[in-house]
């Protein structure tokens, strides 16, 4: 494994494909998410997206945020060569659901809202919220994690520019 | 942010390295050694330890209260005393009158303004109490994985010195290369051709 602070820089790149390619299986292939996650009911964009465009000299910074917000203007960023850079999203399964937003370059998470847990008033509650919030929050982290997966395997492939990447494209400019 | 806080931000781990046996012994040596210590008359700026989830403010780790179910449970706390640079400058002018008074000089060399503004943030450091931020985290022992809540770097910085000092572990922070590599499952093949990756042109 290379060095940690030149490999977070030099491969930063990966964590705004995941989430460009993320928006993309949003819109267009769903079915990759509800594959690995058999009862997933629905994973949608959140209320903010961020994407940068540095093909230029200068970095370009977009950020789209609003509840019933317009997305448009992502897509054209994207066309004009942008990535997305932070993506808030809306996970659901039954009536339980997750929001949080993921940071493309460190993957780390964060505003993570988990469904309501039961309130504390021992050392006993303590331990049972624990285990609950450790399951909830796993269970954002399992979907990312799959979702991940999904991508790097087909990044490493020969389907990446052959098959993906002209899907993404044709999503783009529709 | 607390583990239990109603909205969180989580910076995640591959734990590198076994601890040694017996596991819950040496992990609590590793707390109570590195638990965080303060004193009143606490002349340093920064103070770093480990303290317990629910007593954070009286770090207690008897009766392996950090384990709960499989979990490995308790916090980072990071006291730090910070000086508003306004209070620094004013006792700096107020120091510096004083002494120009006493000499009879108009003005004060640039060792002795310097010798004053230390003397001036070490009198005020004892007088300033530290303000603690407690970030938790759960490690999963049997899964070599670990959560820590908070995405500042300062205080993942503090958490990777502080656990390899503790526990004789390394911690790798997962970002996309490192959950490529470590935790996604491929194959020496597939980590041959993500090192030679590079960046795709989405638009035509």
């Amino acid at each position: 494994m290379l060095d940690v602070s030149v490999s977070y820089n030099r491969y930063r790149f990966l964590g705004y494909e995941f989430l460009t390619w993320l928006w993309f299986v949003i819109e267009k292939d769903q079915g990759k998410i509800t594959g690995p996650e058999q009862e997933m009911v629905s994973l949608e964009i959140g209320n903010r997206i961020v994407l940068e465009n540095d093909r230029k000299d200068a970095v370009e910074s977009i950020t789209i945020k609003g509840d019933d917000a317009g997305l448009e203007e992502g897509i054209l960023a994207l066309r004009k060569g942008a990535v997305v850079t932070e993506l808030n999203l809306f996970y659901k399964v039954g009536d339980q659901a997750w929001h949080f937003t993921i940071k493309g370059e460190s993957l780390n998470m964060a505003s993570l809202k988990v469904p309501d847990t039961g309130g504390m008033e021992s050392r006993k509650d303590l331990e049972g919220a624990v285990i609950e919030k450790a399951y909830l929050y796993n269970e954002a982290i399992r979907l990312v994690d799959n979702l991940f997966k999904e991508f790097i395997k087909g990044r490493v492939s020969d389907d990446w520019n052959t098959k993906i990447v002209p899907l993404v494209r044709q999503w783009i400019y529709s | 942010m607390g583990f239990l806080s109603s909205n969180v931000s989580i910076t995640r781990y591959k734990v590198e390295g076994r601890v040694e046996e017996p596991v819950i012994e040496t992990i609590y040596n590793g707390l109570t050694q590195n638990a965080i210590v303060t004193t009143n008359d606490d002349i340093s700026e920064k103070t770093v330890g480990w303290t317990s989830l629910d007593s954070p403010f009286d770090p207690n780790f008897e009766g392996s209260s950090f384990l709960i179910g499989t979990h490995l449970v308790f916090s980072l706390r990071v006291d730090k005393k910070t000086i508003p640079p306004k209070i620094v400058k004013k006792h700096f002018a107020m120091e510096a009158a004083k002494r120009l008074a006493e000499s009879g000089r108009e003005y004060l060399s640039r060792t002795e303004k310097k010798m004053i503004r230390e003397h001036v943030m070490s009198v005020l450091i004892l007088r300033i109490p530290s303000a603690p931020n407690i970030y938790d985290l759960i490690w999963d022992y049997e899964d070599s994985s670990l959560w820590f809540f908070s995405n500042l770097k300062s205080a993942n910085e503090e958490l990777e010195t502080l656990f390899s000092r503790s526990f004789n572990l390394t911690l790798i922070r997962l970002f996309p290369y490192t959950m490529a590599g470590l935790t996604a499952g491929l194959s020496d093949k597939e980590r041959d051709i993500l090192a030679r990756l590079s960046p795709t042109n989405f638009a035509e």
